[in-house]
This record gives C-alpha cells, structure tokens and sequence, in this order.
C-alpha cells in the first residue's frame, strides 16, 4: 500500500473522487495542502481573490453540471469568508464541499492565529460538517463530505483540517473507500407504493388541477421525466424562481413562474385550482404569499425528498417522501395503465379560464422611445442568444426581469441566488460556469448595486480567461429596496441611491478586459450584437435603462396568491 | 403540549451542540435537556422536553431526524411511557422544622443525603410535577438551592428504542 502525508491524501481523496476545479485561497493553515496540489496536474486549482467568490464559483458550476462543487480556503477569516457562500448553496440545496485550513489541533482554543471556530460557525448553514482528527482518517472523511453533499437533499458540508493533519513528513497508508457507512444516514430512494397510487387516482379525478414544481426538479435530474408527465395529462404547470428551465417556459402548458413576482395566470391558476401536484418545491413564503389564505380550493399532492420540507408550511393532503425521479416514473406507468382519464370537459374548461389570465396580463410592460427598459433588454438578449445561453443573475430588480423575460428551455440554465438573495453572486457563478463550459455563451446579468459586491473577479476572469458577458442594468439605485421604499414607505429612498458610481468601462479596462455602455435605445440591438459576437473577451456591457421601473406583477403583501399589483396603479 | 422527544445519539464531538443548535436556530423551545452515554459507547441518549404545537412538534422530530448524527428518535408522550426527574434540594433546617422536613420527605418518598446543624440536602425522584409538588409542600421560603437533572424517559411494555 502507498504511503502518503495528509496532504498528499487529500489531494489523491479528490483525484479518486473524480474532482476536476477546486476553487479557492491560500493561507497559513493550508500551506501543506497548497504544496501538494502544486505538486499533481489533475486537480486543477483557480485562484479567486476573495474567498466568497470561490465559493460562489463552485456553486455555479455545481448548478451547471449537477456535480458537487469544491472549495479549499484557509483558517480563520479565509473559512469566515466563505460562509455567504455557504448560506447562499445551503438555502438552495447545491451540493459543495468546503475544505478549510485549521490551526494545529494543540492550538485549538487557545485563541491562536488566524483561528476560528469553523465547525461551530458554519453549523447552521450547513448539511453536515466533519473535522479531521487524525491524519489517517482523511480519505474516509472526504468520501463522506462528498457522499452526504450529493445525495438525498443535497446541501454544503464543511470539512475543517487542522494544520497538523497535513503535515508532510509524516506519511500514511492511502486507499480510498468505495462505499461510506453511516448508519444515521439513509436517504430514500423510492416513495411509498400506496401513497403515490392514491397520488395518481387524485389527479386523474381533478377538475382544475396545477402542478407546481421547484428546484428539487432540477437537483434531481427529473426534467425530462415531469414533462412527460405534464405533456400526458395535458395539465398546466407552473414552477419556482428555482424550478425555471424545469419544464421549456416556450410550451403552450407552461404558465411561468409563480408566487411574489410570478405571472398573473401562474397566481391565478393556483389559487383557483382543485388540486396542486408539488413535486420538489417547498412552499416558500415568496410563493404562498399568506399561507391562512393559500389556495383555499385545493387539496395537495407533495413530493420531496427532504421529509421535513412537506407540511412544513403549508400542509400536504398526500406526502411522499421520496427522489422525484423515482416518484414521478411511478407516476407515469400509473397515468399509463389507469384506465381513468382525466375529464376533458373540465380540463377544457380550466384552460379557457387559464387563457383568459394569460391575455388578461401576458407579461405586458408599458414602452416608450426616449429610455431602455430593462425588460426590452432581457428580451433582445434572448432573442439574440436563442434562449439557450447560462443565466447567472445577481439579486434585485435585475434577477426578477431576467426571471421573467428570457425563456428557458433547458435545466440547469438558471443559475441565481433564490432562497439566500446573495448579492454579489452573479459574476463568480458565471465564471465558475464559462470554466467548464467554454464553447457556451454565459451571461451574468447584474445591476450597479450587486456587482459591486464581487467586482474584484474580474481580476480572476483575466488570469483564467473567462469571457462571461456582463450585463449591468443601471439604474443608479438599489432597484428592489427603491421599489419597495416607492411602495411601502411613500419614496423615501434611504439609503437606496448609489451616488458615485464609478466608470464601469474605464474599470473592465483596467483590469484588461472590454467595456460597452449603451445608453440609446436605438443602439441596444445593434450593440448586444457587437458584444455577443466578442467571443473571446469579457465584456462589462453598461446599460443605462429606466430609473424608475418597478417589477410586476407584485403579490399584494399578506393577501393570497391571487393579490396582486399589476402596474404602479392597478391591482387586482 | 409538553412532548418528552428521546434520541439515540452518535456519541461524538459536536453531535450534541447539532441538537441544541437546531432548537435555537429554528426558534423551538427546550425545557429540560438530559443527555450521557448508552451501554453501546458508540450512542448517547438524549431527552429533550419542549413545547409546541403538533405542526411544530411534527417539524422538531423532522429537523432532528435530517441531523446526521441522529440515530433514532421516538416521541414518547405518543405511547405510555415512564418519566423520572432527580431533584437535589438543600432546606434550611432548624429546630422544629427539622421534624416537618423528615416528615414531608418520607410522605414524597425522598432521602435526607446530608445533614448539618441548620441544613438538610434531600435527594427526590419523580416525574416533574411531583418535584414540583414537593418544592410546594415544603415553601420556598425555606429552599436555599435547587439542582433539576432535567427528564429522563422510556417507553413502557416492550417498546424499546435502540438499533
């Protein structure tokens, strides 16, 4: 048997669990563990420069792929860095493994340098967390990380390694574990016969159903067969701000997304519906709006892998614990074999009712010559890139019109910070996406506000190569907060006007990349163009649109779903 | 409604600061937390009394169950079930209440552990609300300090939660 230092375990640990990127920051505590990744080619390290990017890189790949992200900072305010990151992929349920340096194990409380508490620090943001104690334990801890982050629910996991366990001079048997025992630890992999027959006899028998589906859709790699399942029951469908691109926006059956800002049928429809067939959403707040008053017509069919997430809000009629993969094959071969139908006068019915939603708002914006609207943007960036570029957004008005207006077809597509609201995620997301797909086009779409937050990348982008296209929808103000302040507080911007902007263009410059600022909206076509076509380069694309635009629709706050603000003056 | 939750516990660094953490975090109370090492040394046994609604109770063995440490866990106010709580309690004791002491312990079926010229330390064992009763029955006016183990349950019959 090989032996090998800590280090040099660690490192073999994620060669033999198939890791391609690490992305991350060196530092004291992790000096061992850099010394053997320098000393290897296969895992290749991209130096961020700022540990919550690093993160945040992962993340995004982590989305893009399906594969868990890896991140590797040092001790102390290296491992504190990470923790928005964290919280952001926790909230989501991305699979990440985050290796932290750790002062020696005799230091360990004694308030020794660049020392903090990482296993207690990240505990709430995380799935799990494991420290190493001995050196020989690493291989085994590593297959764990890496098993408990990617499967059942998945999630971040910590793994502190205080600096002694790495030491070089000290050297260890290696072999890497095929399998991890964890008796506690047994997530399910089918859902229960019984439950999902009477799911089936449900929806068959419903009147005015809905399927709403989250990012459990994505996570678990069950696209393809939801639309098989919405496509046989001709049913509409509806899904979160996470679940977009689960089912292709461009169908006749897709009613958008739903909830704060979804589409007026999306709201409608659910809250007009009979029955709702969940299939890995959790009920978010952001989509029930008051829960006492949620769909008051509807009996509910949940599907989740995680139990704790059904009837955590909003109770389920019919739970099923189970991978929505499996549940909804199930499913299937049970529409299949039924040899009852859906009643197609009611259905038919339901969807004139639907259609009537549909044109009543259909997403409609007002438009004029003299300013861009950001919507307009979204709109030309999808018709220009055939709806089928990587999405990484921001978090604010920005993300709720790219959520909104470019229509995604595929999973995986839509990478933005949804249960957190992580401003700053944007731009490393999208690097840690154009990172392992080079030939794909990858737009970050941002506003003035967030991108400020993580603005220090582009120095990454220029070391790596990334050519990501940044679109800045500038409206010189914290959109969001201003929106709400306009509606809630009677305009008073506090706090909400970014005075002293600097000059984007002159700043990508300056750290060696392109800048376009389109200020006309004459020249938006022809110039996203021009940026589209500079495939080689990362272009921050500065746009100045309308100041004073508002998201809609805007659920009425504490009403129910189907309270909504469709313009600055009109509610329903 | 008080729920007496038990847990079978991986006994390992952290896995106990995981439970509490989660009550805190997920804003649910803990009245009483007893926790020590089974006969397998491998496994803690923790008791955590809390209140809550049944949504919220539904949702504290959910949360618990997802902690990978978390082993097995029974809610044992669903069965029949028997809790202890030991009490240590020292009592001002002078002159005649000496007497009026000795004899409200043996009616609460106690044990006098120590003595001193105007102190009684009285050991007691019981579910809370006999504790209570004796904290009751001899006034507090006379309790110079009191010392609560916190609940500890199991489930009567044959049910028993182990591996």
């Amino acid at each position: 048997m090989e032996l090998l230092s800590g280090a040099d375990m660690l490192i073999r640990s994620l060669q033999d669990e198939g890791i391609e990127y690490i992305y991350g920051y060196p530092g004291g505590a992790a000096l061992h563990i850099y010394d053997a990744l320098f000393r290897q080619d296969k895992v290749k390290h991209i130096l961020v420069r700022h540990e919550q990017a690093a993160v945040h890189m992962a993340d995004g790949y982590a989305r893009a792929t399906g594969k868990p992200g890896t991140v590797l900072v040092t001790s102390g305010p290296g491992a504190t860095n990470t923790i928005t990151g964290i919280a952001t992929a926790f909230m989501d349920s991305i699979p990440m493994v985050v290796l932290c340096g750790q002062v020696a194990s005799h230091l360990i409380g004694e308030d020794a340098f660049q020392e903090t508490d990482m296993i207690g620090v990240s505990r709430p943001v995380v799935k799990h967390n494991l420290s190493v104690r001995h050196p020989e334990e690493i291989p085994e801890v590593i297959r764990k990380a890496y098993y408990i982050a990617s499967t059942g629910r998945p999630g971040p996991v910590v793994v502190d390694i205080p600096k002694d366990m790495t030491t070089p001079n000290e050297r260890y048997e290696y072999a890497y574990p095929k399998k991890v025992k964890l008796r506690s630890y047994n997530p399910a992999i089918r859902g229960h016969a019984g439950q999902i027959k009477k799911a089936v006899d449900m929806l068959l028998a419903a009147r005015r159903p809905v399927i709403y589906a989250g990012g459990g859709v994505i996570l678990g790699k069950a696209s393809d067969q939801l639309t098989e399942l919405v496509r046989l029951l001709g049913y509409p469908i509806t899904n979160t701000l996470m679940g977009i691109g689960c089912y292709p926006a461009s169908d006749k059956q897709h009613l958008g997304w739903l909830g704060m800002h979804g589409t007026y049928e999306s709201n409608m429809a659910m809250h007009h519906s009979d029955l709702i067939l969940a299939v890995g959403a959790r009920f978010d707040d952001r989509v029930t709006n008051a829960t006492e008053k949620f769909c008051p017509g509807a009996r509910i069919i949940h599907i989740d892998i995680d139990p704790a997430s059904i009837s955590k809000t909003i109770d389920a009629d019919v739970p099923i614990v189970g991978p929505v993969d499996a549940v909804l094959k199930e499913m299937l071969a049970l529409v299949r074999e039924s040899k009852e139908k859906p009643d197609s006068d009611a259905l038919s019915s339901w969807w004139k009712q639907i259609e009537e939603w549909r044109a009543f708002h259909g997403m409609r914006y007002e438009t004029n010559d003299d300013v861009i609207k950001p919507q307009e943007v979204i709109e030309m960036l999808c018709k220009l890139t055939n709806g089928d570029a990587f999405v990484a957004t921001d978090v604010g008005q920005h993300q709720m019109f790219a959520a909104q207006y470019y229509k995604f077809d595929k999973p995986n597509r839509w990478i933005n910070s949804g249960g957190l609201g992580t401003m700053g995620f944007g731009l490393p997301a999208a690097m840690g996406i154009k990172l392992t797909h080079p030939d794909d086009e990858v737009l970050c779409i941002t506003g003035e506000g967030s991108i400020q937050m993580n603005i220090q990348e582009l120095s990454t982008c220029k070391q790596y190569n990334l050519p990501v296209k940044i679109i800045n929808l500038n409206n010189q103000a914290l959109g969001m907060v201003k929106q709400w302040q306009d509606m809630n507080y009677e305009s008073r911007h506090s706090q909400s006007y970014m005075e002293s902007l600097p000059d984007f263009i002159k700043l990508a410059e300056s750290y060696g990349h392109k800048g376009v600022r389109i200020e006309k909206k004459a020249d938006l076509e022809a110039k996203l163009k021009e940026v589209l076509a500079m495939k080689d380069d990362l272009v921050f694309v500065d746009i100045y649109v309308d100041r004073f635009e508002h998201v809609y629709p805007m659920q009425v706050a504490r009403g129910s779903m189907k309270d909504m603000w469709l313009s600055k003056t009109e509610r329903v | 409604m008080r729920r007496i939750i038990s847990v079978l516990l991986e006994n390992e660094p952290g896995a106990l600061s995981r439970v509490v953490g989660l009550f805190s975090q997920r804003n649910y109370n803990i009245e009483t937390l007893t926790v020590a090492p089974t006969e397998d040394e491998t496994l803690s046994r923790l008791t955590v009394t809390t209140t809550g609604s049944d949504k919220v109770i539904e949702q504290i063995t959910k949360q618990l169950n997802k902690l990978i440490e978390v082993v097995k866990l029974v809610d044992l106010t669903e069965g029949a079930h028997i809790e202890r709580e030991l009490m240590l309690v020292k009592l001002k004791a002078t002159g005649s209440q000496r007497a009026e002491i000795k004899r409200t312990v043996d009616i609460f079926r106690g044990q006098i552990v120590d003595v001193t010229s105007s102190v009684y330390t009285v050991q007691l064992a019981g579910d809370s609300e006999k504790l209570d009763g004796f904290i009751q029955a001899v006034g507090t006016a006379g309790v110079l300090e009191v010392v609560r183990s916190g609940v500890s349950g199991i489930a009567r019959g044959e049910k028993v939660l182990s591996l």
